[in-house]
């Protein structure tokens, strides 16, 4: 592997841990703030590359697409989170498996009631569409450093919203003591909401930016579920930090081992996870 | 952290003549029922020793395993491996060889996964089905995504499994079998020690028990007699694919479980009927207009999920101990 090809593998590998990362993060949270586990977290995934799709084969832009698909999401999870989850955080979590395991067969029947089973391919936006020439025959998409651009622009975003704003410090006041921090008179319910979209929110987004490059298809939620828990098993529950450290590595072990050692790619990352439960078996960021 | 749900340990009588009955149903349905019917009974009882085994790990000792499916997928690919093209293999010796193969596997699984808990538990067991996946599914020379056709059904002197009748009576002969192994155990020193780890492990361990042992001991149990499902399940198929050790299978299990109702081995068989029965109704639904109600099955069974967590916590043995208790209590 020359020099310009390594560097195609890396970038190529930063920008599936980032992606990783914003899904990831969004199981993390919920289930770190409020205790639920989220098997239909990669349904959000799924649902953004549609809308994508859909939105933008209508209007003709994947901006608007975008803009547009993040709004519907987060509604769409403000009400499942009023009408189901709510219910479900004090529940024990073989509970939460079992509804959000039937969701993921809802919300997969319901996909293909409204959009069918067909594999749906998104355009890049023209803006995007143009490639680096790295050397004289190799070149790096535009597209996909956008991609990690916006990744890394939510997590900063993240990031700043949880350890500087008020908020923030409500959420993790809340998730460190819910009573206390209810007695206090935060409103833990709201707080609880607002986790939730913000869960939403990524997953989705993190499907609709992804939606050119990796197409769109039934059960396309399903794979990258289980990616996210080994990024979370390897991070640490809980941990957002330990996520995204988390995600980068698998990314690099999935991109660079599918190049080097393609008979076993499959399995890599998880004797990566299998190693690091070995070592730690709380993950390497247990909070 | 489902000691409160479990507690289905002892039936109440009346629940226990109707299990007996409905033994005695399975044991005279070849006579009545069609042949199409008798394969789905036989298919039944194979999921229900595959729920069994679970329900070892998951009401007995408070263990939710969501990658069960690869112990069932991985002995019935022993017995493809091990079927030779031209005949039929011995059940002799591969029944054993494929269930211990399964044990193995979850002897070295169950090393990784046990050390963790709760919500963890949970992830790393899926997460390590998964990889028993991706091996399968990655290589051609283990018949890759497209699965492996087993062409002769095991056989031995008395019990040639390609006789229709003689694989149904094996297979109730092997759950009734497992059926009593599991209830001796549960009642056993060692079935004390995994429910008292369901209860409270901590504890446990400050009476001085290895809880590390016994776990892992209850998960390559179960991963062996989950084994014993997947063998028959690739006898009486023929065909063994990835599918049978992914995701879904592995959560079909533990709603199997939970429907019956976790903690009394009784429960899984009750649980694996009733599941596979309703996905049986509802993917011959009939059509309503231009709306394939059938096509949609997996609505339903999504619908159905939510409704039992919703108002069923218990399962179908629950809910009937629950009313036949009420009705001893009114009696009295």
């Amino acid at each position: 592997m020359d020099l310009a090809n390594f560097l195609i593998q890396l970038l190529n590998s930063v920008q599936y841990g980032l992606l990783l990362f914003m899904l990831a993060a969004g199981l993390t949270l919920i289930f770190g703030i409020m205790g639920v586990v989220n098997l239909a977290h990669g349904s959000f995934y799924m649902l953004g590359a549609y809308l994508a799709w859909f939105l933008s084969s209508r209007s003709g832009s994947l901006t608007l697409a975008i803009a547009g698909g993040a709004v519907l999401a987060v509604l769409f999870g403000l009400l499942l989170e009023r009408l189901l989850f709510r219910h479900f955080y004090q529940r024990d979590h073989l509970d939460q498996v079992l509804l959000t395991f039937g969701l993921i067969y809802i919300f997969e029947e319901m996909r293909s009631m409204l959009w069918g089973d067909d594999v749906h391919g998104v355009s890049i936006p023209a803006a995007l569409s143009a490639s680096i020439p790295l050397t004289d025959n190799l070149s790096y998409p535009v597209y996909r450093l956008f991609m990690s651009g916006v990744c890394i622009a939510l997590a900063i975003g993240l990031y700043l919203l949880i350890s500087r704003t008020r908020l923030g410090m409500k959420i993790r006041a809340g998730a460190f003591n819910r009573d206390m921090t209810e007695a206090l008179g935060v409103n833990i319910k709201r707080i609880h909401a607002i986790v939730f979209a913000i869960g939403v929110a990524l997953a989705t987004v993190a499907g609709m930016i992804a939606s050119p490059i990796s197409s769109v298809y039934p059960n396309m939620g399903s794979q990258v579920l289980i990616m996210c828990f080994v990024v979370v098993v390897i991070g640490g529950i809980g941990s957002v930090r330990g996520a995204l450290i988390a995600a980068l590595l698998v990314g690099a072990v999935d991109t660079f081992g599918k190049v080097l050692l393609p008979a076993v790619s499959g399995m890599l990352v998880y004797m990566l996870m299998a190693a690091v439960l070995l070592w730690k078996p709380e993950g390497l960021f247990k909070q | 952290m489902s000691a409160a749900k479990s507690h289905l340990e002892i039936l109440p009588r009346g629940l226990q003549v109707a299990l007996l009955l409905g033994l005695l149903a399975l044991a005279a349905f070849p006579f009545f029922g069609t042949d199409f019917y008798a394969s789905m009974v036989a298919r039944m009882m194979i999921l229900a020793i595959f729920a069994m085994s679970l329900d070892l790990l998951q009401g007995v000792t408070g263990l939710v395993s969501l990658g069960h499916a690869a112990f069932f997928g991985l002995a019935g690919y022993a017995l493809a491996f091990l079927t030779p093209a031209g005949e039929p293999a011995s059940l002799w010796w591969t029944l054993p060889a494929a269930v211990a193969a399964a044990g193995l596997a979850a002897l070295v699984i169950g090393f990784f996964v046990v050390r963790t808990h709760g919500i963890y538990f949970i992830m790393v067991t899926m997460a390590f089905a998964q990889m028993v996946f991706y091996l399968f599914f990655d290589n051609k020379a283990l018949g890759g995504s497209d699965g492996i056709y087993i062409n002769f059904k095991p056989h031995a002197a008395l019990f040639d499994l390609e006789n229709r009748l003689v694989f149904y009576y094996f297979t109730l002969a092997v759950l009734v079998a497992v059926y009593l192994f599991l209830r001796r155990l549960l009642w056993s020193p060692f079935g004390r020690v995994l429910a008292g780890i369901r209860v409270n492990e901590h504890r446990m361990r400050a009476m001085g028990y290895g809880t590390f042992g016994y776990k892992l001991a209850a998960f390559t149990l179960a991963g062996a007699l989950a084994g014993l499902a997947g063998y028959l399940w690739g006898a009486q198929t023929g065909f063994i694919n990835p599918e049978l050790m992914g995701f879904h299978m592995s959560a079909h299990a533990i709603m199997m479980v939970i429907l019956g109702g976790m903690g009394n081995f009784a429960g899984a068989i009750v649980g694996a009927f009733a599941f596979e029965y309703l996905l049986h109704l509802f993917k011959d639904l009939p059509d309503i207009g231009a709306f394939r109600a059938g096509k949609h099955w997996q609505l339903w069974m999504g619908l159905f999920i939510v409704g039992v967590v919703l108002f069923a916590p218990r399962g179908l043995l629950g809910l009937a101990a629950g009313l036949l208790r009420r009705k001893e209590a009114d009696h009295e």
